[in-house]
């Protein structure tokens, strides 16, 4: 009896979808993708538990305010007087801003409440306290 | 009568054998860029300027945070783990309760932060920073 050869499956693997399945891949990070604009100050935020992503990141004003008590928004450094006419001309052009007021844990909170003040009197109501999660706080 | 010749076409191809290629690239390009580290933080909407609303008094909870980080809530000293735990109680008993968070102004920014990620962590709907009196 002879036996038959067995018939080698081709060991080549499809190429020409994979093109296509990078391109999908592109399109996902493109869409994902935010470039990092602002350096800011070193500061060393608080961490909270229930710190949540902020909804909206694409129009996010951020205000540091760091251990020495200098205030910078958007890298620009800014005077207390300051923060409530930059806030504004920015909220002209963008209504839908977010503040993400990134203060140095170590601040008095008195620094804190006068830069929230200042945006009351602009209406900028929408503000975020920038904060580390537990995990972030403990690898960085 | 000379022949005039057909010119003769070349094939009109793009080569494509090197497309993946262009496209790992980008992908990587677009990879690195990307920061998978979101802002995050703790939302809060801020009163408007000048507005003056009553409210009810028993729908008021206040929490005070003194100069050395301490917590007064309920004319009771607590500890900052706690606060949760009680404002998820008191949230029980009365749905429509406002916690009104008094800080003192030489308090530490992070004490603030953690009476406040202990009220997010309750679900506390409606928070309010006290306007402090400068």
């Amino acid at each position: 009896m002879k036996f038959k050869q067995k018939a080698t499956a081709s060991s080549k693997i499809p190429m020409c979808s994979m093109a296509d399945i990078t391109f999908l891949l592109i399109i996902f990070f493109m869409s994902v993708t935010v470039f990092r604009r602002y350096q800011g100050l070193r500061v060393e935020m608080p961490v909270a538990k229930s710190t949540k992503k902020i909804e909206g990141r694409r129009s996010i004003t951020y205000i540091w305010i760091d251990a020495n008590h200098r205030l910078n928004i958007d890298d620009v450094m800014v005077n207390l007087g300051e923060v409530g006419p930059v806030i504004k001309t920015k909220l002209e052009k963008n209504p839908a801003i977010i503040v993400s007021i990134r203060a140095d844990k170590r601040v008095k909170y008195h620094y804190v409440a006068e830069v929230m003040e200042e945006l009351k009197k602009v209406n900028a109501l929408r503000v975020n306290f920038g904060t580390l999660t537990e995990r972030m706080a403990g690898g960085g | 009568m000379a022949k005039f010749k057909r010119v003769k076409r070349g094939e009109a191809e793009i080569p494509t054998a090197s497309l993946p290629d262009i496209v790992f690239l980008l992908m990587i390009f677009f990879l690195i860029s990307t920061s998978m580290n979101p802002d995050k933080g703790l939302g809060l909407t801020l009163p408007p300027p000048g507005e003056q609303v009553k409210v009810a008094q028993e729908n008021i909870l206040n929490i005070y945070i003194n100069a050395a980080g301490r917590v007064l809530l309920k004319d009771k000293e607590v500890n900052v783990p706690e606060i949760s735990r009680i404002i998820k109680e008191e949230l029980e008993k009365n749905p429509k309760l406002i916690v009104s968070l008094k800080t003192d102004l030489d308090a530490k920014y992070e004490d603030m932060i953690k009476v406040l990620d202990q009220l997010k962590l309750a679900d506390a709907p409606r928070i309010s920073l006290a306007a402090p009196e400068f």
